[in-house]
C-alpha cells in the first residue's frame, strides 16, 4: 500500500489479478510446444550442429584450424569471449543493481535477463577452453599441487584472475537465478496435471510451500545476493579488461579500460535483453507484463551506457595524443585510418551514433526501431572488441612482423555455433521454465491501483474488516515460530 | 504424526495482515501462513524474528577472504617462490582480484547452502501442501486443531476477519 505517483505508468497493464499472472506465465509451460517454438528450436539446433562440427575440427586437428598467426595470436576467440561475457552483464545488472535501487519495473524482466546471463557466460567460457587446445586439461587453471604436472598457478596473471572471476560469476548467477525460480516452480508443481510434470517440478521446487518464515529468509537471501552480485558484476568485466590493460601493447595499456569495458558490457547486454524480450513478449503474449514502458526504460539505459562508451573512445584518442608516445599515437591512427578502418567505422556508427536516436521519443517507443537498434548495437559491440584486439596486435613494434588477420571458416563456425548454443538453451528455458518471475510480479501488481487499469482481485469481505484498535500484537499472544519446520 | 488443521483462506494480503493481528490478539495460535509471494509487514504481524543469515554471510565472506590470502601467500611466497616479472614473491596488490572473487564465492554459496539447510528445502518426489491455491492467488492461514478445539468459534473468528473460506485438512508430517 505504498503511495504511487499518478505520473508513473503502471508496471503491469491489463487489470490483471493474481490468478491471471499465474495463468499467463504458466500457459506456455503447460501447453504443448507450438509450431513457432519448434521451428525456432530447429534453427538453433542446426547452428548448434555447426558449433559441434567446428569444435570437433578444432580438437581433432588443433588450433591451426583457426585463422590465427604469429603476430595475431588472439583474435575471434577472445573477441567472442569478451562479447558474450559483456552480454551477460545486463542480466546481473537487472537482477542485482536494479534490486538494490528498488527499481520495481525489473520484476517482469529479471528472470529472462538472468537466464540470458547464464547462457551467455556458458557461450563465453567455450572460447578460452577451446583455445587451450587440450580442454581435457582445463583443470590445470586451478591451483593444484605440483605433482599434477605443473607448478602453482601464477596469481599475478590477469588470465588467472579471469578464471576466478568467471567461475565465481557463473556459479553465483546460477544460484541467484535458481533460488528465485524455486517459488515459481512450486506454483507450476501445484498446478501440474501429468505425473511426469508433477515429479519434475516437485524435485525442482525443493519442497517450497510459501510459508511466511521461508519468504522472510528468501527475501534476506535475495537482498544479500544482490549486494554481493553488484560489485561482482563490476569486477568481472574489470578483470576481463585487465587481460588487455596490464599488457604493454599500445592501444591496450590504458587505465580507462575497466570502466569503459563495464559500460560497454552493460550497453551490449541491454541490447541483447531488448532483442530477446521483444521476441518473447510477442511469442508468449506477455505484452501486459513487458510493457512499452519497459522497452523505453531499457532503451534509455542503452543510450546512457552507449554515450559513456562514446566518451571512452574519444578519451582514448585524446590520451594517445596527449601522452606523446609515438607507438600509442600510431596504434590509434592505424585503428581509424589503417587497413581495418571499416571495422572502426562500423564500431563508431553502431555504438556512438545509432543509440543517440533514442533521444527521440518515437524511436524509444517503437518496437521495430528498437529491435533494429538492438541488433545494430550488438553488431557494433562485437566490432568494438575486434577493433581493440586485432588492430592493436596486427601491427606491433616490429614492422617486419606486420600482418593482416582473416578468420577461417572454423572461426566463423564456432562463433555462429555459440549463437546456436545460446538460443537452444534460451528456447528450452522459455518453454519449460516460467519466463517471468510470478511471485515478484504479484508483489508489484497493486502498484497499478491509483492509475490506469486497476487491481480487480475483489474481496467481498472487505467491509467486514475492523482495523485493529491497537497497533502491534499484545505481548501475551502466543508465537510458535521456530518450533516446527 | 498426523495433524489436523483449520485453514482460513484469504483473497487479499491486506485483509490477511489484519486477520493475523486479530486472530493472534484473540489468543489463537497460528501454525503457519502460506502466501504466493512475500508480503511486506507479515514478519512483524506474525512475530517472525529478523533472520540472522546476514551474519552468517559476513562470516562466510571473511572465511573466503582469509582462505584466498592464505592460499596465494603460501603458494607463491613460501611453497614454491618464483620471480615473476621482477615483482616480489608476495605481491599483495596483484592478489586483490582473486581475494575479492573468493570472498564473494564463499559468501554467496555459504549463505545459500545455509538457507536451504535451515529451511529444510531439498528436492522431493512429492510435495504435500495444505492448499494448492496458496502458490497461486490465495493466502492460507493454518491453525492446528484437536478434539477440544471449538471449530464453530474458530470458523466464525476467521470469517469475521475476512476469510472467504474455512476448511479442515489433515496432514501427515514426518
Amino acid at each position: 500500500m505504498q503511495h504511487v505517483s499518478p505520473v508513473r505508468e503502471p508496471l503491469v497493464t491489463g487489470g490483471k489479478t493474481y490468478h491471471d499472472v499465474t495463468q499467463d506465465v504458466c500457459r506456455q509451460v503447460e501447453a504443448a510446444p507450438n509450431v513457432r517454438w519448434m521451428a525456432a528450436l530447429s534453427v538453433a539446433l542446426f547452428f548448434l550442429g555447426i558449433f559441434l562440427y567446428s569444435v570437433y575440427r578444432t580438437l581433432w586437428y588443433g588450433i591451426g584450424e583457426w585463422g590465427l598467426n604469429k603476430t595475431v595470436g588472439w583474435a575471434w576467440d577472445i573477441t567472442n569471449f569478451v562479447w558474450w561475457v559483456g552480454i551477460g552483464h545486463a542480466g546481473t545488472l537487472i537482477s542485482a543493481v536494479l534490486l538494490l535501487f528498488r527499481q520495481k519495473w525489473r520484476s517482469s524482466i529479471n528472470r529472462a535477463a538472468e537466464a540470458m546471463t547464464i547462457f551467455a557466460v556458458i557461450c563465453a567460457a567455450m572460447f578460452p577452453v577451446l583455445h587451450m587446445g587440450r580442454p581435457w586439461l582445463a583443470y590445470w587453471v586451478f591451483p593444484l599441487q605440483n605433482t599434477f604436472g605443473s607448478l602453482w598457478v601464477n596469481f599475478n596473471s590477469p588470465l588467472l584472475w579471469d578464471v576466478f572471476a568467471i567461475s565465481t560469476y557463473f556459479t553465483v548467477s546460477l544460484v541467484f537465478w535458481y533460488t528465485g525460480l524455486v517459488p515459481d516452480f512450486a506454483t507450476i508443481r501445484d498446478r501440474a496435471k501429468g505425473p511426469i510434470a508433477k515429479v519434475a517440478y516437485s524435485l525442482l521446487s525443493m519442497g517450497w510451500t510459501g510459508s511466511a518464515k521461508h519468504w522472510s529468509r528468501y527475501e534476506t537471501v535475495s537482498l544479500i545476493l544482490a549486494g554481493v552480485s553488484t560489485p561482482l558484476v563490476l569486477s568481472v568485466h574489470t578483470i576481463v579488461s585487465m587481460d588487455f590493460a596490464t599488457s604493454v601493447v599500445p592501444g591496450w595499456h590504458t587505465t580507462i579500460f575497466p570502466p569503459y569495458f563495464v559500460a560497454g558490457a552493460i550497453f551490449s547486454g541491454f541490447a541483447m535483453v531488448l532483442t530477446l524480450m521483444l521476441i518473447t513478449r510477442v511469442v508468449f503474449k506477455l505484452e501486459d507484463y513487458i510493457t512499452m514502458e519497459h522497452i523505453a526504460l531499457m532503451n534509455k539505459i542503452m543510450m546512457i551506457t552507449g554515450s559513456i562508451v562514446g566518451v571512452a573512445y574519444i578519451t582514448e584518442f585524446f590520451i594517445a595524443w596527449y601522452s606523446q608516445v609515438e607507438f600509442e599515437q600510431y596504434a590509434f591512427i592505424n585503428r581509424a585510418t589503417g587497413p581495418y578502418w571499416w571495422a572502426y567505422a562500423s564500431m563508431m556508427t553502431c555504438n556512438v551514433i545509432t543509440p543517440q536516436l533514442v533521444w527521440i521519443r518515437k524511436v524509444r517507443y517503437s518496437i521495430p526501431l528498437t529491435f533494429i537498434l538492438s541488433i545494430i548495437v550488438n553488431i557494433g559491440m562485437w566490432f568494438e572488441r575486434f577493433v581493440i584486439i586485432v588492430t592493436s596486435l596486427h601491427r606491433d613494434y616490429l614492422p617486419s612482423s606486420w600482418v593482416m588477420f582473416s578468420p577461417s571458416i572454423i572461426d566463423i563456425g564456432i562463433y555462429v555455433g555459440t549463437l546456436g548454443l545460446f538460443f537452444t538453451l534460451f528456447l528450452l528455458f522459455a518453454k519449460f521454465f516460467p519466463v517471468i518471475n510470478m511471485a515478484e510480479v504479484k508483489t508489484v501488481l497493486k502498484y497499478t491501483v491509483d492509475n490506469g487499469p486497476t487491481y480487480t482481485g475483489h474481496d467481498p469481505h472487505h467491509d467486514l474488516i475492523h482495523k485493529p484498535t491497537t497497533h502491534g500484537v499484545p505481548a501475551n499472544a502466543p508465537v510458535n515460530y521456530d518450533k516446527h519446520d | 504424526m498426523t495433524k489436523r488443521f483449520a485453514l482460513g483462506i484469504f483473497d487479499d494480503e491486506d485483509v490477511l495482515l489484519h486477520a493475523i493481528e486479530n486472530v493472534r490478539a484473540a489468543g489463537v495460535k497460528i501454525y503457519e501462513v502460506f502466501t504466493p509471494f512475500p508480503i511486506h509487514g507479515i514478519d512483524d504481524a506474525l512475530g517472525i524474528e529478523r533472520s540472522r543469515l546476514p551474519i552468517a554471510a559476513f562470516f562466510y565472506g571473511m572465511c573466503g577472504l582469509a582462505f584466498a590470502l592464505w592460499m596465494q601467500i603460501y603458494m607463491l611466497g613460501f611453497d614454491w617462490p618464483m620471480i615473476i616479472g621482477g615483482k616480489p614473491h608476495i605481491a599483495l596488490p596483484a592478489f586483490i582480484p582473486v581475494s575479492f572473487e573468493l570472498t564473494v564465492f564463499f559468501t554467496c554459496h555459504g549463505m545459500v547452502i545455509t538457507f536451504y539447510t535451515i529451511s529444510k528445502l531439498y528436492p522431493r518426489w512429492r510435495t504435500p501442501v495444505l492448499d494448492v491455491r496458496s502458490t497461486d492467488d490465495k493466502f492460507v492461514m493454518a491453525i492446528e486443531i484437536n478434539e477440544s478445539t471449538d471449530l464453530n468459534n474458530l470458523s466464525k473468528l476467521l470469517r469475521e476477519n475476512g476469510a472467504s473460506e474455512v476448511n479442515e485438512k489433515e496432514m501427515t508430517k514426518n
